[in-house]
């Protein structure tokens, strides 16, 4: 009798023991004479559970999990490979509440498929996406991603399909397609899980957007921080090359283009989009002016879509099953679904991907089951380090971007980090402005001067010192950075600085 | 250690095999840093000459680029997440201990040689605060007795 078992390669999976599981695991059957086939798929994101071992039985996957390398012996004399009882067993994968709640349509494959294996990736409705594109008049392709509503999901939210029109309607004779993959945001990692767990979805995305606007030309700027994403993306391109989904004749058609990795080298700021094609040029990473806008003067001078990740691998759904099928989803004017991901001080955390307008506290509780330490959770900043900072008040808030930014919030990239009650928000807001002095590109001179004097001035705050001074200064220092920054690194800074301001005066030593 | 003369040899391969692409500067400075462990300031002249821009332009960049290194780190380099998701989870309790028993700040090479510490933001590994590399591996949920146990193994193995 064989059996198969799933031990996740996700890097996180990874970061807490997976591969000695599954050597263990190995060597543990050979042992025993059973014939097991271990296959190295991706992480469902339920990062509390892992390394989470799943067991393929006629009535579908079975998990275990969190699995030590001390419990691997206990599972085998437990039967786990016929679906027997044991401590760690979590019953049907797919029906574990935390799964079974969400709306995964980018992230439809992953944890379930082999990342590095494009039979599999077939086998799993992929490449649907660019079969029905190429039967399209590049229009209808720009037309399917606007009607969808999908929105640029690095953080921004510029609806896609307006971007993509701009690069089609720009006449050139090279154009460009970047997938924007340097995500640098604290707290958001929905992009490497991409990366790593299903890399074909984002190669698959990028095709058609380079079949769209007529780009023939690709490139990944990947954040050196992902060396795991790194080999599972150059993987997979060979194999897309090697089977004529890239290359000079996609599927016959004659049609070309061509993908490369491209690494960063640890700067927070190439992920703003000038800057990251200022580094792809080989440069320092100084912001631009804008305009002229990527769209029309991009890479190398040229029309340039710059897109996430997440909106990339949003793509091939939306050209498989439609516009109005993604369009469904959602609320208001955010439309489709947003992987959160669930970080800090959460007992559950990991990948959430539902529709836009299920509200902060379900997330934090129904889904994150509340803080890790069990003290309670005093502030979340969603959107990554340039995000505000959320009291208690503010949970019952619905994920739209509309209704972030009607709180002076951002949804941003969708990372969600809690913070338990031990936490001083002047800390943070301190930390906001040493992150920026850190990162600035130096250009524009409140992001490069205003972040060093916030810094020094929330230090003196922190003493004492002058506060009926040095409260409106922080403020009026903010107002500089906010309005006379070029990006959003300076101009986004205030942000978790103010709002920790706002909510918390008390950890400022100001009365409330 | 690798000598100067192959030193120099290293350099100009990783330059010819990619000076002729669009933007190449970034991908030979990983390539020199992949095959030597940092960008020696003496290859600067030679990759100048190569891209047809000043030896300025070059050190400008690699100064730019928190992951370049002009020196040598020591035999393991040890990164400690210092971003939001990984302090809401103690990492500074963390990154005083990790300090602490290595005995280098951040930016520092142990005296032996054997450790360099560097901070960096963010690992993508939020759901499992707090994390650390070292060399090419990354741990989540790290704790000080875990880290010391890890620094044990590789002391042993040096």
């Amino acid at each position: 009798m064989s059996f198969i078992v799933y031990v996740p390669s996700d890097s996180g999976a990874v970061s807490l023991g997976a591969n000695r599981i599954a050597a263990q695991l190995a060597t543990e059957a050979s042992q025993r004479n059973i014939d097991l086939t271990i296959i190295r798929n991706g992480s469902r994101g339920m990062y509390w559970l892992e390394p989470m071992v799943e067991v393929a039985t006629p009535t579908g996957r079975v998990a275990y999990g969190p699995v030590k390398t001390n419990d691997v012996s206990s599972l085998f004399e437990a039967n786990f490979l016929e679906a027997g009882d044991h401590s760690l067993a979590l019953g049907v994968t797919e029906d574990i509440p935390y799964l079974k709640k969400q709306q995964r349509l980018t992230f439809a494959r992953v944890g379930i498929t082999n990342p590095i294996s494009l039979e599999d990736y077939l086998a799993h409705e992929g490449y649907q996406g660019l079969k029905n594109a190429m039967t399209m008049t590049q229009a209808d392709i720009v037309a399917a991603v606007t009607d969808s509503g999908l929105r640029g999901r690095g953080g921004a939210a510029f609806p896609t399909g307006i971007k993509w029109n701009t690069v089609l309607n720009t006449p050139a004779e090279q154009k460009y397609i970047i997938c924007n993959a340097d995500e640098g945001d604290s707290g958001t990692f929905s992009d490497r899980m991409i990366m790593e767990n299903d890399p074909f979805v984002l190669i698959e995305g990028m095709t058609i957007a380079g079949l769209a606007v007529g780009a023939t030309q690709g490139y990944i700027y990947l954040r050196v921080e992902y060396p795991h994403a790194h080999r599972a993306l150059n993987t997979a391109i060979q194999l897309a090359n090697e089977h004529h989904y890239l290359g000079d004749d996609i599927l016959g058609s004659g049609q070309r283009f061509q993908l490369e990795v491209r690494l960063g080298a640890g700067a927070y700021v190439c992920g703003e989009e000038t800057s990251l094609m200022e580094s792809l040029e080989g440069k320092r990473g100084l912001v631009r002016f804008k305009p002229p806008l990527p769209a029309i003067s991009g890479l190398f001078g040229k029309p340039t879509v710059v897109n996430n990740v997440i909106s990339l691998a949003s793509v091939p759904i939306i050209l498989a099953k439609g516009g109005e099928f993604y369009r469904d989803y959602g609320m208001g004017r955010s439309r489709g679904t947003l992987p959160l991901q669930l970080a800090g001080n959460l007992k559950h955390t990991g990948l959430v991907e539902v529709a836009f307008g299920l509200s902060l506290r379900e997330l934090l509780y129904d889904f994150g089951g509340g803080s890790a330490t069990g003290k309670p959770i005093k502030a979340v900043q969603v959107g990554g380090p340039l995000g505000a900072f959320l009291p208690e008040a503010q949970f019952d808030t619905p994920l739209d971007y509309e209704a972030f930014a009607a709180l002076w919030a951002v949804l941003g990239h969708g990372g969600v980090v809690a913070f338990d009650d031990t936490t001083n928000m002047a800390t943070m807001a301190k930390y906001s402005m040493e992150f920026c002095a850190i990162e600035s590109c130096g250009k524009c001179t409140p992001c490069r001067i205003g972040s060093t004097r916030g810094h020094e001035l929330i230090d003196a705050i922190m003493q004492g010192q002058e506060l009926d001074k040095n409260i409106p200064l922080l403020r009026s220092l903010c107002d500089t950075l906010l309005n006379g920054s070029l990006c959003a690194l300076g101009g986004m800074t205030p942000y978790p600085v103010l709002s920790a301001l706002n909510h918390f005066p008390e950890d400022f030593g100001v009365k409330s | 250690m690798t000598q100067p003369s192959t030193l120099q040899t290293t350099v100009q391969d990783v330059i010819s095999a990619l000076k002729d692409k669009p933007g190449a500067l970034l991908p030979i400075l990983h390539g020199i840093q992949d095959a030597l462990g940092y960008v020696p300031s003496d290859s600067v002249p030679s990759i100048a000459q190569a891209l047809n821009l000043s030896r300025a332009e070059v050190h400008g960049v690699i100064s730019f680029y928190h992951y370049f290194r002009s020196t040598p780190p020591g035999q393991h380099l040890v990164q400690v997440c210092r971003a939001e998701s990984c302090q809401a989870m103690g990492s500074e309790t963390l990154e005083q201990h990790v300090k602490t028993s290595l005995g280098i700040d951040y930016h520092e090479t142990s005296a032996d040689g054997k450790f360099t510490l560097e901070p960096v933001y963010c690992l993508g590994n939020c759901a499992c605060s707090p994390a650390i590399t070292i060399d090419n591996d990354v741990y989540g949920r790290v704790t000080s007795a875990e880290f010391t146990n890890l620094i044990d193994e590789l002391e042993k193995s040096l």
